[in-house]
């Protein structure tokens, strides 16, 4: 892995240093090394560009803002930012002419709070050798495996092929998806009452910071519906249960069939709720109702809900097995 | 006057596309069919033209029922219009159940503007059905309720 953190750096440093393109959207580490946030790179800064087992941050939504503005700009996807990216580009989202992929191998990523309720305090780097990661802390260094640690969504990674790229840093591996519906279906097997529960004692923890709505690339619109005064749930705390479940609910109704499953959700909720539960489940339905269908991989093709065909199921045989 | 231990009826929520079902409303209205009075009947360009918030809210603010009903699949008046609405309301079903919501508060029934008989047969039928389901209160929202 270090080889290939070194070739990104690299990279981006020609690509601006040379003309090509006018800004580099990476990632920066912040006062600690696990503290990765995307930033815009010019040449004034590059030098801070990190391509670190934290960098979990897909940063194909950025391209929205970025792609408008005048000159080229390289962006830096892992194989499921790439679907991301073909969805965007699917909805004229953003000026694939104005953007220069660069496609960088990733062998999953690594969520710093499963560090932590491993009892490993005062972290301060972290490297990992395909097989377990060593953590450097205060205290001296720990090793931990490295599969325990991976961000939710590299658990359920869908491969490690790029959809598009205009140039690879590291090598695509012919891995398989892994299984993705293990706790949807678990979910799918609890009685009403105890699903029920479930999603009351996860949703209760919303604090409605709107970040999972903020960082979702497929979540793109100018005006969103929950900045609607008129919605009576514009950015204010939940008041009621109910308010939960409504923006919950159409969150993920609102990106049901253009929601690339790439977990940026769950991963930037500050309270921990699986949201992507809640789009996985869309996406199983789907699948299941309407044929397979992966957003983003080939952007000819109509997402389920914006097509139908006249043998439909009705609704009330959602959960018939047929 | 008060009057106190009063029965409690369910509140219902029909959402009527205007070609179809709205017509096959005023067809059992004027065939002298009864349909029961905790329906209220909110009409609609389409049966597309709902949007599952609609629902949402309407549960928020206190219905304990709330059905779509369209023209038949095939027979849309803007062609394809219900079979959107086919997709769209099989998915919300599925998520609301699947977040712990009783299956039978939400119902989708096609009613063609001659089928007034069937338009009073069904809201006669949902109507029971959520009497025995009970009153509504996953969705509920106590702010709203009185």
């Amino acid at each position: 892995m270090q080889g290939i953190e070194k070739a990104a750096k690299q990279r981006a440093e020609e690509l601006l240093n040379s003309g090509e393109v006018a800004r580099v959207i990476g990632w920066k580490e912040g006062d600690f090394s696990y503290d990765v946030s995307p930033a815009t790179f010019t040449k004034e800064n590059v030098q801070d560009f990190a391509y670190t087992p934290f960098c979990g941050a897909n940063l194909s939504k950025y391209l929205i803002e970025e792609s408008k503005k005048e000159g080229k700009t390289a962006v830096f996807l892992k194989p499921c930012d790439t679907y991301s990216f073909n969805q965007l580009c699917k909805e004229h989202r953003i000026n694939r002419d104005n953007i220069y992929v660069v496609g960088i191998e990733c062998d999953g990523k690594i969520d710093v709070d499963k560090i932590r309720v491993r009892g490993v305090d005062g972290i301060l780097s972290a490297s990992d050798d395909g097989e377990n990661v060593a953590v450097n802390t205060l205290y001296g260094e720990k090793t931990l495996k490295r599969e325990d640690l991976l961000l939710e969504k590299c658990r359920a990674c869908k491969g490690k092929k790029h959809m598009v790229s205009d140039e690879l840093i590291g090598e695509e591996k012919d891995d398989a998806p892994r299984p993705r519906f293990t706790m949807v279906e678990k979910l799918e097997n609890m009685t009403e009452e105890e699903r029920f529960a479930f999603w009351k004692k996860e949703l209760s923890k919303c604090i409605r910071c709107n970040a999972c709505r903020n960082v979702c690339p497929a979540c793109s619109c100018v005006n969103c519906v929950f900045d609607n005064p008129a919605s009576n749930i514009a950015s204010k705390a939940n008041a009621d249960s109910f308010e939960e479940k409504l923006y919950h609910i159409i969150r993920a109704w609102h990106v049901a069939g253009r929601c690339t499953d790439c977990g940026e959700c769950s991963r930037v909720c500050p309270q921990g709720i699986p949201l992507h539960l809640i789009n996985r489940k869309f996406i199983k339905d789907m699948n299941g109702f309407y044929g397979e269908y992966q957003a983003g991989v080939n952007i000819e093709v109509n997402a389920p809900l914006n097509s139908y065909d006249v043998s439909d199921r009705e609704p009330k045989d959602f959960d018939s097995k047929e | 006057m008060q009057v106190e231990n009063k029965e409690w009826k369910p509140k219902i929520v029909a959402f009527c596309c205007n070609w179809c079902s709205y017509a096959g409303a005023d067809l059992a209205g004027s065939s002298r069919l009864s349909y029961p009075a905790e329906v209220k009947i909110i009409r609609i360009p389409c049966s597309c033209r709902l949007n599952p918030t609609f629902i949402l809210k309407a549960f928020q603010r206190g219905a304990d029922g709330v059905i779509l009903c369209g023209c038949h699949p095939g027979d849309c008046h803007y062609t394809s219009g219900n079979y959107f609405a086919r997709r769209r309301m099989t998915t919300l079903f599925s998520m609301l159940n699947y977040l712990g919501i009783e299956k039978g508060r939400t119902r989708v029934e096609w009613v063609s503007a001659a089928e007034g008989a069937r338009f009073s047969q069904v809201m006669n039928d949902f109507v029971k059905s959520i009497t025995e389901l009970g009153e509504n209160r996953k969705l509920e929202d106590l702010r709203c309720k009185e």
